[in-house]
């Protein structure tokens, strides 16, 4: 399994902004179900994310947690149910994909900058590309994201040539370029040394702050307890528990919920 | 003396510069040509054998020829080195083949104007790369056409059939490999395609290609292909053997675009999706930047490949730089004992500048397009 840490960042959040919607159903897997050839990876989904949640998807590794974010965004196909992401059902159409896709940022395990580009470049591609901005607007909206994640300095410099918390960093800002009403993060911080951690949550708090819809694949628990509204728990394809943090944590229902906890928490 | 198990460092140890290189030429002798007795001795019998292939060679190609200007008699002597005098007596041929001598102009405005274009379009600091890339690409071709070809303007009408000569050569590579890029591209691009018709029609245009000789494809094209069309439609004999040579490479580019696309990390496809762009514009922006700069020894291998492969078009009559060479020796005028020797050792460096110039451009372009990812 992959390393669990208890990354906590000391200050207090601002949970002012942090609102869950009643009404406004943000993603709605319902009955889904997905195959690999033969392998059932992901049984029964169903799962609703109101506008303004913080979701957390624990469990050990090749639970389908991934996969599960994946198909959110259609870069996996799933074989039976729905996916309805902001009104948008994912169905084979292109069009519709592509429309889910605008509006759904997500950051990868391995970062995934574009490694020929300046990170500038990596930055405003998009914008430019999808949604059509020019590219002044795109560039100045790069650069305020760039600061935001504390890293404007970076801005000509290449991929390869920053740490890996940086390039982290400088993806979250990718994805907030294209003004995305959701974010999901596969297991961001896992590829990262552990002094680099801190920085990229630091980054995702501050984003769970200001009320972005997010899920997040990690290992991360402090995370969870200090920002999550929801935990979701999932192993062999199946959602097994969710709960509230404070009482995922405390108080476990399902047995394997009880005996990945007693290993990880110490 | 018991090793301590606790350390605490006391002050910060500044970076210092790195010592200079030791010794001189005599440590650099020692290091690299002489540093075990096996050593010694195969350093030794490396100068022997340079002793003894040198200085003859250098001879024949220099010392003893008979410069440019020179006379068929001096090439005929005993012990004259190669006829250079030849090849300067017949190098128009050597270059424009049977151009007629009175149009030589054209030709050479086309020569001028593909050095005036290509340099540019090499350098990449070079301004105004895409006026510049549109008169190479666009206006270039149709304008060389029309030059060589003649029949407008009142410029007499040259067929192809009097076209020769390194020129001849220069029309086939470059053509082939502007041509061969976007088709291997696309090929290479529908066999990784999750559309079956595209796919299986893209298979089986690359392996189809691949498994035939390139002899035979220019024989197919200038002597079976005839057979078939209807009578009295003829397509010129060049044009054939061009779209042979191009659909030829097209096929072998193809698969080193592929190796390139392979190697690309499935995450790069990816994080182009994830951010909205259409499979044209990942492609383009992300996934080919990446995977051709990965082949471009590839590339270039498969140019260099089709830059020598050119003299293949000889054998269906097109009088390209080596068969006019070739055809050239048997020039009764200049009958001496070294005439075809030294036809050949033209034709093999004027092959090896160019193949040499296409090598080290490649060597170039990957240290510039290297941003340190490597990891």
């Amino acid at each position: 399994m992959s390393q669990v840490s208890e990354t906590t960042v000391d200050r207090a959040i601002d949970t002012s902004q942090m609102q869950v919607s009643d009404t406004d159903v943000a993603i709605d897997v319902i009955d889904m179900h997905k195959w690999y050839g033969d392998f059932h990876v992901l049984r029964d989904i169903n799962l609703r994310v109101m506008r303004g949640e913080r979701i957390v998807i624990a469990g050990p590794s090749g639970s389908g947690k991934s996969t599960l974010i994946r198909c959110i965004n259609r870069l996996e196909e799933h074989q039976q149910g729905q996916i309805i992401v902001n009104g948008t059902e994912l169905t084979a159409d292109l069009k519709r994909i592509d429309e889910v896709r605008r509006e759904v940022g997500m950051v990868f395990q391995h970062f995934n900058l574009f490694p020929h580009l300046t990170i500038l470049e990596n930055l405003t591609l998009a914008p430019i590309w999808v949604r059509g901005i020019p590219r002044a607007e795109a560039e100045a909206t790069a650069m305020h994201y760039l600061e935001r994640v504390k890293i404007p300095e970076q801005a000509a410099k290449y991929p390869g040539q920053l740490s890996g918390g940086q390039q982290q960093r400088v993806a979250i800002a990718r994805s907030l370029c294209m003004q995305p009403k959701i974010m999901l993060f596969d297991e961001p911080t896992s590829a990262l040394d552990p002094e680099m951690v801190k920085e990229v949550l630091d980054v995702m708090i501050s984003l769970a702050e200001e009320g972005m819809t997010m899920i997040c694949v990690t290992h991360e628990m402090g995370f969870a307890r200090q920002v999550a509204n929801r935990v979701i728990f999932m192993d062999q394809g199946q959602i097994i528990e969710q709960n509230e943090p404070e009482a995922f944590f405390s108080n476990p229902q399902h047995e394997r919920t009880k005996l990945f906890l007693s290993q990880i928490l110490h | 003396m018991a090793t301590d198990t606790v350390f605490v460092r006391t002050h910060f140890e500044e970076p210092r510069p790195a010592p200079g290189r030791i010794g001189g030429v005599s440590h650099w002798l020692r290091r690299n040509l002489f540093a075990t007795p096996g050593d010694a001795v195969l350093t030794i019998l490396g100068i022997l054998f340079l002793l003894w292939v040198v200085p003859p060679l250098f001879n024949y190609v220099i010392g003893h020829a008979v410069p440019p200007g020179g006379t068929v008699e001096q090439c005929r002597a005993e012990g004259a080195g190669a006829c250079w005098a030849y090849i300067a007596a017949r190098f128009s041929f050597f270059i424009y083949g049977f151009y007629p001598p009175a149009e030589y102009w054209r030709p050479n405005l086309v020569f001028f104007m593909l050095a005036v274009l290509i340099t540019p379009l090499l350098i990449p600091r070079a301004p105004f790369k895409r006026l510049n890339a549109i008169l190479f690409f666009v206006v270039f071709p149709v304008v060389s056409f029309y030059l060589l070809n003649g029949g407008v303007f009142g410029m007499p009408r040259v067929p192809t059939e009097q076209w020769g000569g390194l020129m001849v050569t220069l029309i086939i590579s470059l053509v082939g490999i502007i041509c061969s890029i976007p088709i291997g591209i696309l090929l290479a691009l529908g066999r990784q395609s999750k559309l079956p018709i595209i796919k299986t029609l893209c298979v089986m245009f690359i392996e189809l290609w691949r498994a035939v000789p390139l002899i035979t494809v220019l024989f197919m094209a200038s002597i079976m292909l005839p057979l078939f069309m209807p009578s009295g439609t003829t397509i010129d004999k060049l044009l054939r053997a061009l779209v042979g040579v191009t659909l030829f490479a097209s096929a072998y580019l193809a698969e080193v675009v592929r190796g390139g696309l392979q190697a690309l990390p499935r995450g790069q496809y990816e994080a182009a999706a994830a951010l909205g762009l259409s499979y044209w514009k990942r492609t383009y922006f992300i996934i080919l930047p990446q995977a051709l700069r990965h082949v471009i020894p590839g590339i270039v291998n498969t140019f260099i490949a089709l830059f020598k492969d050119t003299s293949l078009v000889s054998i269906v009559g097109i009088f390209d730089l080596l068969n006019t060479v070739q055809s050239a020796s048997s020039d009764v005028n200049w009958i001496s004992p070294t005439q075809t020797i030294t036809g050949y050792l033209f034709a093999g460096m004027v092959f090896w500048i160019f193949c040499f110039g296409m090598s080290r451009y490649s060597l170039f372009m990957e240290r510039r397009l290297d941003t340190g990812h490597k990891r």
